[in-house]
């Protein structure tokens, strides 16, 4: 087992498919020379070219919608949007082009693409640049997504989502590509739609995914030791499909349910898990669900702001308390 | 828009080319007069845009590729469909919404698609297939191929992003492209002189440089037809692109709920265009060439039309969808947990 | 136009009723308001009115049938009108007698074992009264089909109402520590830990009250709700643990009621009419102290103590075939002579079940007195959401010793069962040594 970054993680893992499947290639803004706006693709392009490791123009709709007819012709595009908030530009190329071509075709073209990148905010980047994508991707049928959490994660996933014969969404993390894991060597697949229990608990279910995972596993740490609260933390992984099984099993265990998430709470991935919850495991909960997601404003960029809007370890330990009974 | 420069001398093209050309764009002018008289009767709902009038735009550049080609239109696809291999039928029964139409019902008018042929669609968001053909040209460098990609779309396309995006890439790139702007003067109600600041639309592709842009008279088959061999040659020889205006007009509306003339294009200048029916000025140049006579035409028409009411009896006896393919074809790998969960109350 | 005439649902939780007997027959002209039959529910008899007029154009049912709630039982309408869509629509009653029926409707005659207890109460303290059959336990939550212990619904948690349904626990008798009294996981785990019997007590809902007389003044407490303290919450919390549902403790004391008894003479010899018993004066002197120590008259509700504005005493009244707890209602305002007449009237109703529900709930403190039956003492079980339960013992000559010297008086032992997260110890003893105070020097009573 190898102790890497989440950057080195999706290095590793777009190296391997490459070399693994010639039809793979990756296509981006400063993907290429600049071995990547956030290192992602470091010496990918010394080793495979410029055919398969392109450069492109500022042009978000363009170069997706290049890729998606990249792979009606057969190829493995991966799409790199250096962030999420610029492929709002591309939306289009997504939704109405990867994500419908292989049903409006009757099954004839299927889109084998990925788009990736890193969504969510970061540190005082502001109202534009600190957007959590998740539901705009989530909410489409035709389309797969991906919010790994852990280098190891993120390494399985990837792998996944480029062999996957259906456009995938991977949404990364900013302040996730410096994290540090331990990642098994050897070939290492994680399925997508598969949530993860990254702590087992018998008192209290917290569901999320990214980097509110970490939140959520330091929120358990404070539960047990300051309230003798044993939560479980499970690790969606995936947001379509979303694993609901995995959530409900854990919800029947323990009684009680916090979602959180990162992204705005109006329509946000949160409220779908919480329907799903009540509408599964009603007899099972001792209490409402507690949801805890990001304030309902734009990213204010001061830091002193921007640290009251994201969920923190404490939000997390008051709904908690919340459902415990315990405030 | 000149027509002095149209080639006297057919008989180099051979009978056999002429003849199938006049065929096709026969086939294409009976199957989209078939199809309006079954939207009028009901068969055929949601959007329709005809082709008539345009017909030798579509022939004349499909005749010039190979079957390995690949050909993009916008949503205006059924002719370019049927020209390029389409059965009339599998599309009739599309149009209909029928198990046996191509996409199985699922897409539609503007969503005609047959991988084996190579006819990539048929799309819906005006200018959205640009940077989509752009990418078919990438893997075709990508593998070292020679194959071409033909892309067809309306005027209005040259005033939208994805049109800069994708001439960009492709000139920047070299990428084995021909775009076709089928410039039939109006953008659904709107005349393109109203809205674009340049509408000589040739000069649009100068801007990028190593593409080749020409103007060519789009209601003529051999004109199309020499134009878009030149541009296949120029890119399986050369690895340029090519940008190609052709004029043409429509004799229809936009589509069967806009009619052909009164509102934004007077009945006049829709009659002075039919005077200009490709069609009837190809036929007069072959026979004026002996090389085609009125037997020889009277078995094409027939046998256009005999098709076009064999497609729509093909489409009425083919069974509607059953409704399990509700969930078909949303994904081709498996999708976890599958796709009805959160389906209560039906 | 044509009505229906239904079996109505005239109590909370009544699921059928008999149709004791009709008041009217086929062919009769009423008008809104006419008293078309009687009908016995699980409490009380009461009648059914018409609610048009027209002619009576049939009756379903006959004298005795037993029928569900909502069943249609007869058509009024005029003479010539077409019924038979109506009657082919309707649900059918059923007219089987149901097994309950097997109790009588008109109790015995009320014994007078002792000349001076006019009104013979005889509660019962470890019995339930009849309870409402347990709903059938179904994996989808349904609405509260339970007897409810306020006028709203019982808030439970799924999980929690899943595990009380499992173990035959009532959710009516039970107090949630959750939100707003909601009761939790963790209650039920506690009921269950403790071996808490199925179906106690099964009365003392809250309601709107309805006066019978008008009390006198103005009101001398006030509704409070005080929230609970940090000791409150430990010693609530931990009782629960131990106990059950309600923590009960018990306290005894041993009251002479010389003096009261002499009073209660000398007021009976200058009374015209009406007598007054040794009840009444229990429930005046119980009233008043209530009036001194508003802490016993109150109520658990979760997260906080609810005091009421009103004293309102509950009278356990024996049945044959179980308990009765007439209210009545604003005690410390009203007269010896209003609450002897008022309780006669609501004890002699309650043993034929003619009460309404009103009548029957909300009693902030109830009296259940078996000294008639020659017992000395007994600890009772507290009708929640009250807080405690005054149980009287018989009151018999014993020999007492005052001033050194043995001499015999006319002594009574009475039990107050408390419930410990709203009333402790030496608060309870408070109570019963004014109690005792009052009785002992009936004086105390105007002072």
């Amino acid at each position: 087992m190898a102790v890497i970054t989440y950057r080195e993680a999706l290095n590793r893992a777009l190296r391997e498919e490459m070399e693994r499947d010639g039809s793979v290639f990756l296509i981006g803004e400063e993907v290429g020379e600049y071995d990547g706006a956030y290192k992602v693709s470091k010496g990918l392009l010394d080793t495979f070219g410029e055919w398969r490791v392109r450069d492109t123009p500022i042009a978000e709709n363009g170069f997706a919608g290049l890729g998606v007819g990249a792979a009606m012709a057969g190829l493995r595009p991966v799409v790199e949007f250096m962030t999420w908030n610029f492929a709002l530009l591309a939306y289009d190329a997504i939704v109405n082009s990867a994500a419908k071509l292989l049903f409006m075709s009757g099954g004839q073209f299927n889109i084998p693409i990925v788009f990736r990148g890193p969504g969510g905010a970061a540190l005082q980047l502001s109202a534009q640049h600190s957007q959590v994508p998740d539901p705009w991707y989530a909410n489409i049928p035709g389309i797969k997504v991906c919010v790994p959490a852990t280098p190891a994660d993120a390494l399985g996933l990837l792998k996944s989502a480029i062999r996957d014969a259906d456009p995938v969404v991977f949404i990364e993390g900013e302040l996730l590509y410096n994290m540090k894991g331990e990642v098994p060597d050897g070939e290492h697949l994680v399925p997508i739609g598969l949530a993860d229990i990254k702590r087992i608990g018998e008192d209290v279910t917290i569901v999320a995914h990214s980097r509110m995972v970490h939140v959520a596993l330091a929120a358990a740490e404070k539960l047990a030791s300051e309230y003798e609260v044993e939560a479980e933390v499970v690790d969606l992984r995936s947001l379509r499909p979303l694993d609901t099984d995995s959530v409900i099993a854990s919800v029947r265990k323990t009684n009680r349910a916090v979602v959180v998430q990162e992204g705005w709470p109006v329509s946000g991935i949160g409220a779908q898990i919480v329907d799903d919850i009540q509408r599964e495991a009603f007899d099972d909960l001792d209490a409402p669900v507690a949801r805890v997601s990001g304030l309902d404003v734009p990213m204010h960029y001061a830091r002193s702001i921007e640290k009251l809007i994201v969920p923190s370890v404490d939000h997390v330990v008051n709904a908690v308390k919340h459902v415990c009974y315990l405030d | 828009m000149e027509r002095d420069n149209q080639i006297d001398d057919l008989a180099a093209y051979g009978r056999e080319l002429l003849h199938d050309m006049l065929s096709s764009m026969l086939l294409a002018r009976r199957f989209e007069e078939k199809v309006a008289e079954s939207y009028q009767m009901g068969r055929i709902g949601g959007f329709c845009h005809l082709y008539i009038g345009q017909e030798a735009v579509a022939v004349g550049s499909i005749r010039a590729l190979r079957s390995d080609d690949y050909v993009f239109t916008a949503y205006r696809d059924h002719a370019q469909a049927i020209v390029r291999g389409m059965k009339p039928g599998s599309v009739m029964a599309e149009l209909f919404g029928r198990v046996d139409g191509s996409s199985g019902g699922a897409g539609g008018s503007m969503h005609m698609f047959d991988a084996d042929v190579r006819f990539m669609g048929g799309h819906g968001i005006v200018g959205t297939h640009l940077p989509l053909a752009a990418g078919v040209g990438y893997a075709i460098r990508y593998r070292g191929g020679d194959q071409v990609v033909v892309c067809f779309f309306g005027d209005s396309v040259v005033n939208g992003g994805p049109f800069h995006e994708a001439f960009n890439m492709v000139a920047k790139w070299g990428l084995p492209v021909v775009y076709i702007v089928e410039n039939n003067s109006y953008g659904m109600g709107t005349a393109t002189d109203r809205v674009a600041s340049v509408d000589n639309l040739v000069t649009r592709g100068h801007a990028y440089e190593g593409m080749h842009s020409e103007q060519v008279d789009g209601q003529d088959v051999i004109a199309m037809y020499d134009s878009v061999t030149r541009a296949a040659d120029r890119a399986r020889d050369e690895g340029r692109p090519t940008f190609i205006e052709a004029i043409t007009y429509r004799y229809h509306g936009h589509s069967m709920s806009d009619p052909a003339h009164g509102t934004y294009r007077t009945k006049e200048e829709v009659q002075r265009e039919r005077k200009n029916d490709p069609i009837a000025t190809f036929c007069d140049r072959l026979t004026s060439q002996g090389l085609m006579s009125s037997e020889d035409y009277d078995r094409l028409d027939k046998a256009a039309i005999a098709a076009s009411e064999d497609a729509a009896e093909f489409a009425e006896n083919s069974p509607v969808p059953d409704p399990a393919v509700i969930y078909e074809n949303v994904y081709q790998d498996e999708f976890r947990g599958g796709l009805d969960r959160r389906d209560a109350w039906r | 136009m044509a009505t229906k005439i239904v079996m109505a649902q005239l109590s909370p939780t009544m699921e059928e009723g008999k149709l004791v007997e009709w008041k009217v027959k086929e062919g009769d002209q009423v008008e809104a308001g006419d008293i078309l039959a009687e009908v016995e529910t699980d409490k009380a008899n009461m009648d059914i009115e018409a609610l048009h007029g027209g002619v009576i154009r049939a009756l379903l049912v006959a004298d005795g049938d037993v029928v569900a709630v909502g069943a249609l039982i007869g058509v009024i309408a005029d003479a010539d009108e077409d019924i038979s869509a109506l009657l082919e629509s309707a649900p059918q009653p059923s007219s089987a007698p149901a097994a309950e029926d097997a109790a009588p409707v008109q109790p015995e005659a009320p014994s007078e074992p002792v000349p001076s207890e006019p009104a013979p109460v005889e509660p019962a303290p470890a019995e339930p009264a009849p309870a409402e059959p347990a709903p059938a336990p179904t994996d989808a939550p349904t609405t509260n089909v339970q007897t409810p212990r306020t006028s709203e619904r019982i808030k439970v948690s799924p999980v929690a109402r899943r595990m009380a349904q499992a173990a035959g626990l009532d959710l009516a008798v039970m107090s949630g520590t959750g939100p707003g009294g909601r009761i939790i996981k963790g209650d039920v785990e506690a009921a269950i830990a403790t071996g808490a019997t199925p179906a106690a007590v099964a009365t003392g809902t809250a309601a709107d009250a309805a006066r019978a007389m008008a009390p006198v003044g103005t009101p001398r407490l006030e509704d409070q709700r005080i929230e609970l303290s940090m000791m409150r919450k430990a010693i609530a919390k931990r009782l629960v643990q131990s106990i059950g549902p309600i923590p009960h403790f018990f306290l005894t004391t041993e009251i002479d009621m010389e003096r009261a008894l002499d009073m209660r003479k000398s007021l009976n010899d200058r009374l015209s009419e009406g007598k007054v018993g040794v009840n009444d004066l229990l429930i005046k002197v119980v009233a008043e102290a209530l009036t001194r120590h508003p802490e016993i008259n109150a109520s658990f509700e979760g997260d906080a103590i609810r005091r009421h504005g009103s004293v309102d005493i509950g009278i356990a009244v024996a049945l044959p075939d179980g308990l009765i707890t007439p209210v009545l209602r604003d005690a410390d305002r009203k007269g010896l002579l209003q609450i002897s007449v008022e309780s006669a009237d609501l004890v002699a109703r309650g043993r034929i079940r003619r009460l309404t529900p009103e009548e029957y709930q909300g009693a902030t403190f109830t009296i259940s007195n078996l000294g008639m039956m020659d017992i000395d003492e007994f600890t009772a079980i507290i009708n929640p959401p009250e807080a405690a339960i005054l149980a009287i013992g018989q009151t018999v000559e014993k020999p007492v010793v005052e001033d050194g010297e043995v001499v015999v008086r006319r002594r009574m032992r009475v039990t107050m069962s408390c419930d410990h997260r709203v009333i402790d110890g030496a608060m309870g003893a408070a109570f019963l040594q004014t109690l005792r105070a009052m009785l002992e020097n009936p004086l105390e009573l105007v002072s």
